[in-house]
């Protein structure tokens, strides 16, 4: 067996013994992933003196690419973009700072074990058509499937850009807000707002149930719900997941999904560049090992390198975990916000596998359809098979059958690889923590890899001869990495208790921390995670209004 | 037929056929019940399972009934009466060292501190929201996105109850009512038996695993009767009966072994009855207390519905995963490390929350469960109407039998009936020399004895998609039906199962021209 190498974990210092520094900042962010960059960014645009630190030697987090394996650009976590708000790429100008959201041609496709295969397309028609091969009933209730979760899509966008308001709250603008909420929601009319509630509290398998009767087409259909979550596709509350994946857009187009030129690290260096050209500064690879607070304010941040800053306002852009249990001193915090902190689920359910390939694998199932291997692509047949994944995880083991998420950027994007070769990234689904209780090793890291490997090729025989480099990520690795505690790549789950103003904390969702001049920017705030990067924008808004500063951010929906 | 102007049809004579009978007849309206089976109370009845031994054939414990039902009606000084009250629950534990919960005290072996005090909280805090979810179990659901004045101050009504909670347990309210007890749990408590004790509240009679979100608010719903557990005297069947005398008292008619087979229309409207023997009953108003499922396709007809109404008919979820176990037992069964005393109480097989969440784990399959979970009372020992002397019969809710069993319940029946036993006896090693007889109720069963759609005992299953304006459907959630004179007075609606009885009445206010969502505080 080959041994595949994780990474090159070895930061370089930049410190290069400078003097400890003690200058002072309007604001110091926390983190330079894709909301920290956003938030830093609105920031210096208001006219802030901003400083930036992340403990990695690169920017971008888990929206990050790096050249693993010579002359191969992986996306190392992220893979694909279609939440990212128009509203930001467009505000912080980020076509000129180099970004490129390029649509994949195919939309996704699903094998099955004796060879069938159901593709969604780009066109609907042909979506239809090929639903009707293996389901005529099916086929005429996509349309009305479609249509229902349109709707539901179309209502929940106009309240990502916008900070969640606090129900308790006597205060005008949050009664404000909850108005503007209701009104939105009468608009809809009784019957969508039932289909609302419905679809918020069930599990994605029955809410299939509802519509299609074909075990591949559910199947196809219920990854969606389970991507990124500790739930399996029978758990009440996956359905809304779904929607978390189909809101997005590329362009414009509702639901589409696009790759990064170069990587979705491209976004993070867009984002960066902006972050730049409006004055910031930015300090890599030192991690901050305290936020200062005296009484009851922060002060600034001390990096592990030695040095210390400045600021009356501190961003974090980590996971709510890790700001407060790992980067605070505890007498600083209330204890009982200590224990919500501590029971807040943020729990690792997802892995990565990052391959350079030789050539393109060749799917059995596809052998008539070549042009769908330019999309996701699933090996799966039933729902029962997915829940059996989540069962494995919840025994504490990845799931030995486990749900793949599979793309070939290159296909799109013939940056990343040499020409003629390609990259393949794997998401997948379910990858617990811990195994059995306990650390991952490295010989189950490269196990769980074979596992997936091994998944991939029963569907495309000869893809194991392709691989040249792998880099394998448990959520071990996605936490020691990116910081993700758990490996939880939403930065906490999307569940009822950890979602709007009950996200990540009832009374602490307005991107405000316990101590004055303390903020969060992170995925762990509303509306959470995926590259959306709405969090970093609103905790800017409410930081702007704090100071008073004219407001840089934009806000609502500026598309429809 | 006769031309009966006014004349009220309730089909069914369970519990909340007789409730809603009972109202309307005090209202002063002709009513009369038809029930298909031999004795009135649907599922709530106490029958011979075996000879001289009597059991509550599915629900076997009171604790959710109406007070309005019960003072309204007059129950209690109409006959009823309970064999225990404020039964303490004991959880079993495989080493012997069992866990009593009667009320916020525990008893029991390495109970810390921390649990205790948390117990206290968890109580309080979940009978806060109970009383929250009480409060909509008395009302008509508000329906939301209309204009109507009365659905708005329904609306705001149940507002304000939630912000009446206080800042911060509104906010916990708000945060953990649409999630799972397995978190819950987790968050509160160290102890596993007393977590897998805990956990069974927001499982019992469901179609979920703790982990499974929904499972607070099933387990809020079943808090929400705010009254300790109860046995009637003379088993479940006692509290029909009552029931029964008092609708008869106030001048309804009740019909056994009248099986309706038709709800006729004029039109528009309905005209009446069809009986399975031909026999036409004409009435302006028709109330079924039947599942959903069997009202609108089996007695009314799918072709007189509108598709998206019936589409939404069709996707109730009602899939039992629940069976009911009877044993007639030749003593007093001796469990391990408990007393005669604690034999008495609401007994549990719920080691931990990782035990009953990989009992659910089969049933997602179609299978039952390797390790069961269990829901035990032997009445007898407090209530000699049920068994000879010295003998007693112990009635069981067990699960996970889910009703699509994979390998079918005419091969599968007798296995999983000797697995049950052979889990009792791993906590009362010689149950099973005393076994005079036993009876098993799969959901199959429930669903022929019982007439349920599927075998679910909720009509329904109880979970936020299908609960106050979404129960059993939009257009059917407030109790009439989108067929004029048409109404739903059973577990399907809102508030659901368990005898309550909030269905039988709220149904007759709604019959009786309430629409706005008061309290109807008598």
């Amino acid at each position: 067996m080959r041994t595949y190498p994780t990474s090159e974990c070895n930061a370089e210092s930049t410190t290069n013994g400078e003097p400890v520094s003690m200058k002072k900042y309007d604001a110091i962010v926390i983190g330079a992933g894709h909301n920290g960059l956003t938030n830093a960014a609105y920031l210096a645009k208001a006219g802030l003196d901003v400083l930036m630190v992340e403990k990695n030697t690169y920017v971008g987090g888990a929206t990050a690419s790096r050249e693993l394996h010579k002359n191969w650009i992986y996306s190392n976590a992220s893979y694909v973009s279609s939440l990212l708000r128009p509203e930001v790429f467009r505000s912080l100008e980020l076509a000129k700072y180099g970004l490129q959201i390029v649509p994949y041609a195919g939309g996704n496709v699903t094998m099955s074990e004796d060879g069938d295969y159901i593709g969604s397309y780009v066109d609907p028609d042909v979506s239809r058509r090929d639903m009707a091969r293996i389901s005529p009933r099916d086929a005429n209730a996509k349309v009305r499937f479609d249509r229902d979760l349109m709707r539901q899509c179309r209502f929940i966008r106009q309240f990502l850009l916008r900070t969640a308001p606090d129900p308790t709250s006597f205060k005008p603008r949050d009664l404000m807000g909850m108005l503007q909420m209701g009104k939105a929601l009468m608009d809809l009319g009784e019957d969508v707002i039932y289909d609302m509630m419905r679809l918020y509290t069930m599990s994605i398998s029955e809410y299939l149930d509802e519509y299609f009767e074909h075990p591949l087409i559910k199947a196809a259909k219920a990854g969606s719900g389970i991507i990124g979550s500790a739930m399996g596709v029978m758990s009440p509350g996956t359905a809304y997941v779904l929607l978390h994946h189909a809101m997005g857009d590329v362009d414009g187009t509702m639901g589409a999904w696009g790759f990064a030129r170069g990587g979705t690290g491209a976004i993070a260096v867009a984002m960066k560049d902006c972050f730049e050209d409006h004055g910031g500064t930015l300090e890599t690879g030192s991690g901050v090992e305290q936020i200062l607070v005296n009484n009851g304010k922060v002060t600034g941040v001390a990096l592990e390198n030695g040095n210390e800053y400045q600021a009356d306002i501190v961003v974090s852009n980590m996971t709510l975990p890790r700001t407060f249990l790992e980067c605070m001193d505890k007498k600083d915090l209330d204890p009982e916000f200590l224990r919500r902190v501590r029971n807040f689920k943020i729990r690792g359910s997802s892995g990565k596998v990052n391959m350079a390939l030789d050539g393109l694998p060749k799917f059995t199932a596809l052998e008539g359809n070549p042009e769908l291997i330019s999309g996701d692509l699933h090996v799966v047949d039933s729902i029962e098979r997915l829940e059996l994944a989540y069962d494995d995880w919840k025994n504490g083991t990845w799931s030995k059958d486990p749900y793949l998420d599979i793309l070939i950027p290159t296909l799109t994007d013939p940056t990343m690889a040499p020409p003629g070769k390609h990259f393949m990234s794997v998401f997948v689904q379910y990858v617990p923590p811990k195994v059995n209780g306990k650390d991952w090793t490295d010989a189950q890291r490269d196990q769980f890899g074979q596992t997936v490997m091994n998944q991939i090729e029963k569907y495309a025989p000869g893809f194991k001869d392709l691989v040249l480099h792998a880099e394998i990520r448990t959520p071990r690795e996605l936490e020691n990495e990116i910081g993700l505690t758990e490996g939880n790549i939403f930065q906490g789950e999307l569940t009822m208790d950890q979602l709007l103003f009950n996200r990540p904390i009832p009374g602490y969702a307005q991107y405000r921390g316990p101590a004055k001049g303390l903020y969060m920017c992170g995925s762990s705030n509303h509306p959470g995670g995926g590259i959306m990067a709405a969090p970093g924008a609103n905790a800017a808004r409410e930081i702007l209004r704090d100071i008073r500063k004219p407001n840089t951010v934009p806000e609502g929906w500026l598309d429809d | 037929m006769t031309n009966t102007e006014n004349h009220t049809v309730i089909i069914g004579a369970g519990h909340n056929g007789l409730i809603c009978a009972a109202y309307l007849a005090k209202a002063g309206k002709k009513v009369t019940v038809l029930e298909a089976g031999e004795q009135v109370g649907g599922a709530a009845i106490t029958r011979e399972f075996a000879p001289d031994f009597k059991v509550s054939a599915a629900a076997h414990l009171v604790f959710l009934l109406d007070k309005h039902v019960r003072k309204e009606l007059s129950l209690d000084s109409s006959g009823l009466s309970f064999s225990q009250r404020n039964m303490k629950t004991t959880a079993l534990a495989a080493d012997g060292h069992h866990l009593t919960i009667a009320g916020s005290s525990l008893q029991g072996l390495n109970i810390s501190d921390k649990d205790r005090v948390a117990m206290k909280e968890y109580l309080r805090f979940m009978g806060k929201f109970a009383g929250v979810v009480n409060r909509l179990n008395n009302r008509i659901p508000p329906r939301v996105g209309t204009h109507n004045r009365s659905d708005w101050i329904g609306l705001a009504k149940t507002a304000l109850n939630v912000r009446l909670l206080g800042k911060k347990d509104m906010r916990e309210f708000l945060r953990i009512a649409g999630i799972n007890i397995y978190d819950v749990l987790q968050e509160n408590f160290e102890n596993p038996l007393l977590k897998g004790a805990l956990s069974m509240d927001g499982v019992l009679g469901t179609n979920l695993g703790p982990r499974s979100n929904n499972s607070v608010f099933c387990a809020l719903q079943r808090l929400s009767g705010l009254q300790g557990m109860a046995t009637p005297k003379g088993g479940m069947g006692a509290v029909s009966a009552t029931l029964a005398d008092v609708a008869s008292r106030h001048g309804a008619t009740i019909r056994t072994s009248a099986e309706v087979s038709q709800i006729l229309l004029d039109g528009d409207h309905v005209s009446g009855i069809e009986l399975a023997d031909g026999e036409q009953i004409a009435a302006s108003t028709v109330i079924s207390s039947a599942d959903p499922k069997t009202t609108f396709f089996e007695l009314l007809g799918a072709r007189n519905l509108e598709a998206g109404f019936a589409r939404r008919v069709q996707n109730i979820r009602m899939r039992g995963n629940v069976a009911k176990l009877h044993l007639a037992l030749d003593g007093i069964p001796e469990f391990k490390g408990l007393d005669q005393e604690r034999l008495a109480d609401r007994i549990l097989i719920a080691p931990d929350i990782e035990y009953v969440e990989r009992a659910f784990n089969q049933s997602k399959y179609g299978d039952y469960s390797i390790k069961p979970v269990a829901e035990i009372t032997i009445p007898s020992l407090k209530d000699d109407s049920l068994a000879p002397t010295g003998q007693h019969v112990l009635s069981a809710i067990v699960q996970y039998a889910p009703y699509q069993l994979k390998a079918g319940w005419d091969s599968e029946k007798d296995v999983f009936t000797e697995k049950l036993i052979d889990l009792i006896s791993e906590y009362a090693p010689d149950i099973r020399s005393q076994i005079l007889h036993k009876e098993l109720l799969t959901p199959v069963d429930i669903e022929r004895e019982f007439r349920i759609t599927g075998g679910h005992w909720h009509h329904g299953e109880l979970a936020i998609d299908q609960s106050l304006m979404l129960r059993p459907v939009p257009r059917a959630a407030q109790y009439a039906s989108p067929v004029d004179g048409l109404y739903l007075c059973g577990a399907g609606s809102h508030p659901g199962g368990g005898v309550m009885g909030s269905a039988g009445r709220n149904a007759a206010r709604a019959v009786l021209g309430a629409k706005d969502s008061e309290d109807g505080n008598a």
